[in-house]
């Protein structure tokens, strides 16, 4: 027998499980489970671009692409980024496509991270930045964000982290699991202190289309961030293209470049016929991204309402599709509520202390479910909660 | 603007009529009263024509039958393609009329429980009226897409059930 403790990867080791995953199996088991534990959008992807990607096949497409993506696509994202962000850089040495924004993430990580490296990550936010840290060596370091906030990192809660000298913060923006949008005027101000940190930024940009009446912005766009920001963003989220696995990170030539090389060994190129989908959503699929943002925002108005009247107190999200009620009139520890309101009323919510400690005592909810589902969802909670909790 | 809000409310209805007036609210953000006045000003001047459900009659009624007919129409001085359409949607087993640039004039739809019953209509009823100088059926062998509702085919959710 293989002590395998000694033979695998200590590092590899050292990531605690997933906080998702038991909800999963145990949601796994039941039937008739209304989910709002999804991160990923309801929608198929729009026909015209599964089409392209079917084109692509046909026309006999499955060789490799240039590592950091085919020109084409990357000329695409880069007019894309200048017109949607007034984000300027160059399809030859500023943009690497990847397997997702997660690969994107991974290899930002690698490249800027050197043995023990604190990094900064506000918290609660998407549970891949703390082991991916791991991974590339760095220490992730939390910034506990704070709900009277709306859990929108301020300059406070940054440069109250002075003492840890952290050399990179990581901003989900819009954020995954809350949907708090930290918007222009905040990210200016938050922009001083990053530059007197002298911090680098790994921007996760991945909803900045989803967005209902806020004022974003890129915050490699803000004055003096652009040299200091890698941005990370896809089309999994706006274009409903999760299972496509494509993304892309843009920045500094030297990021970018160190990037691609790590990528061009591990990856070589993403997928080819994904590229092609992306270009025929880039080129003809915003209206798609719009028709769907109007939805999301229908379905955000009866969700908000929907637990603030179950007595849920819940802070009205600018961006991407969760909700993050708070539970703590419950009673309950956040995941003690998910696992029950999982058991008994077959709702199943993601527990906030998944996305960091900071996130206890709230649920992350998403939205992109259909109405009726929505409406059921809400019901099965108003019984839950009826029944004492 | 208004026009816009009044467009909104009505795509919902026609994708879902059974929405509530209270979850129509909360979605376009206005307030229920609204919902109702819009609704019932809609209902009065005849833009809501009514409230149906898309049934999928393929999976309930295997005789069933529909029948797409193009029309062609001899226009008269005193009779229009109006007068002819009249006289034609009157019956009730024509499910639908339309006026049509093209080869025909009229394109008509009609639904019955056997061929036989349609091939009657055809022959008896619409090839008798005045004015009509000829008709070509087409019987529909399959629905597959109707009002934007797609009939048979996977709506399964493929996600999984908890994802980060």
């Amino acid at each position: 027998m293989m002590a395998w403790s000694e033979r695998l990867s200590t590092l590899a080791q050292e990531i605690p499980p997933s906080g998702i995953r038991r909800f999963f199996d145990l949601a796994e088991t039941m039937d008739d489970v209304i989910s709002l534990g999804v991160g990923e959008p309801d929608f198929v992807t729009p026909w015209h671009i599964r089409e392209a990607g079917l084109y692509a096949l046909e026309r006999g497409m499955t060789a490799y692409t240039a590592n950091a993506g085919l020109f084409s696509l990357r000329t695409a994202i880069s007019g894309y980024l200048s017109e949607r962000f007034g984000l300027e850089y160059s399809p030859d040495s500023n943009i690497l496509v990847t397997v997702g924004g997660s690969q994107a993430i991974d290899l930002a990580l690698r490249v800027t991270v050197r043995p023990g490296d604190p990094i900064l990550v506000p918290e609660p936010t998407y549970v891949a930045y703390r082991p991916l840290i791991h991974l590339a060596g760095g220490q992730a370091v939390s910034v506990p964000l704070r709900a009277e906030n709306g859990f929108r990192l301020s300059e406070e809660d940054l440069l109250s982290c002075q003492s840890s000298m952290a050399r990179t913060l990581i901003l989900c923006n819009p954020s995954n699991p809350t949907g708090a949008v930290i918007e222009r005027r905040a990210l200016e101000r938050l922009a001083k202190v990053i530059e007197e940190m002298d911090l680098l930024v790994i921007a996760d940009e991945i909803y900045a289309e989803i967005l209902y009446d806020a004022d974003y912005c890129s915050i490699a766009s803000v004055s003096g961030m652009r040299d200091r920001t890698v941005v990370v963003a896809g089309f999994s989220k706006a274009f409903a293209m999760t299972g496509w696995r494509l993304g892309y990170a843009a920045g500094p030539q030297e990021i970018i470049q160190t990037m691609l090389r790590v990528h061009q060994y591990s990856m070589l190129c993403a997928p080819v016929m994904a590229q092609m989908a992306a270009l025929e959503a880039l080129d003809k699929g915003l209206t798609d991204v719009s028709a769907m943002v109007t939805e999301y925002d229908r379905r955000r108005r009866l969700i908000v309402h929907g637990l603030r009247e179950l007595g849920l107190p819940t802070a009205n999200p600018q961006g991407a599709f969760y909700v993050f009620p708070e539970i703590r009139g419950t009673g309950l520890s956040s995941a003690a509520f998910a696992e029950d309101l999982l058991r008994q009323q077959r709702v199943a919510v993601v527990p906030g202390s998944v996305f960091g400690a900071p996130g206890e005592g709230f649920v992350r909810c998403s939205y992109a479910t259909a109405i009726g589902q929505l409406e059921r969802a809400l019901e099965r909670i108003r019984q839950y909660l009826r029944a004492g909790g | 603007m208004c026009a816009d809000r009044d467009k909104e409310l009505l795509k919902l209805l026609q994708q879902n009529a059974k929405l509530s007036n209270e979850t129509l609210a909360v979605m376009l953000d206005e307030k229920v009263e609204w919902i109702e006045d819009q609704i019932a000003s809609f209902e009065r001047e005849g833009i809501i024509r009514g409230y149906s459900a898309i049934v999928n009659w393929d999976r309930i009624d295997q005789d069933r039958v529909t029948a797409i007919i193009e029309v062609t129409v001899i226009p008269q001085r005193t009779v229009g393609f109006d007068e002819v359409a009249r006289r034609i949607y009157g019956f009730p087993e024509v499910e639908a009329v339309l006026l049509m640039s093209g080869t025909y004039d009229l394109q008509v739809v009609v639904s019955g429980h056997r061929i036989q019953e349609v091939a009657r209509f055809v022959s008896e009823r619409l090839a008798t009226i005045d004015f009509i100088q000829s008709t070509t059926t087409h019987f529909i062998l399959k629905t597959y897409k109707v009002d934007g509702v797609v009939m048979e085919g996977d709506d399964d959710d493929h996600r999984l059930v908890i994802s980060p």
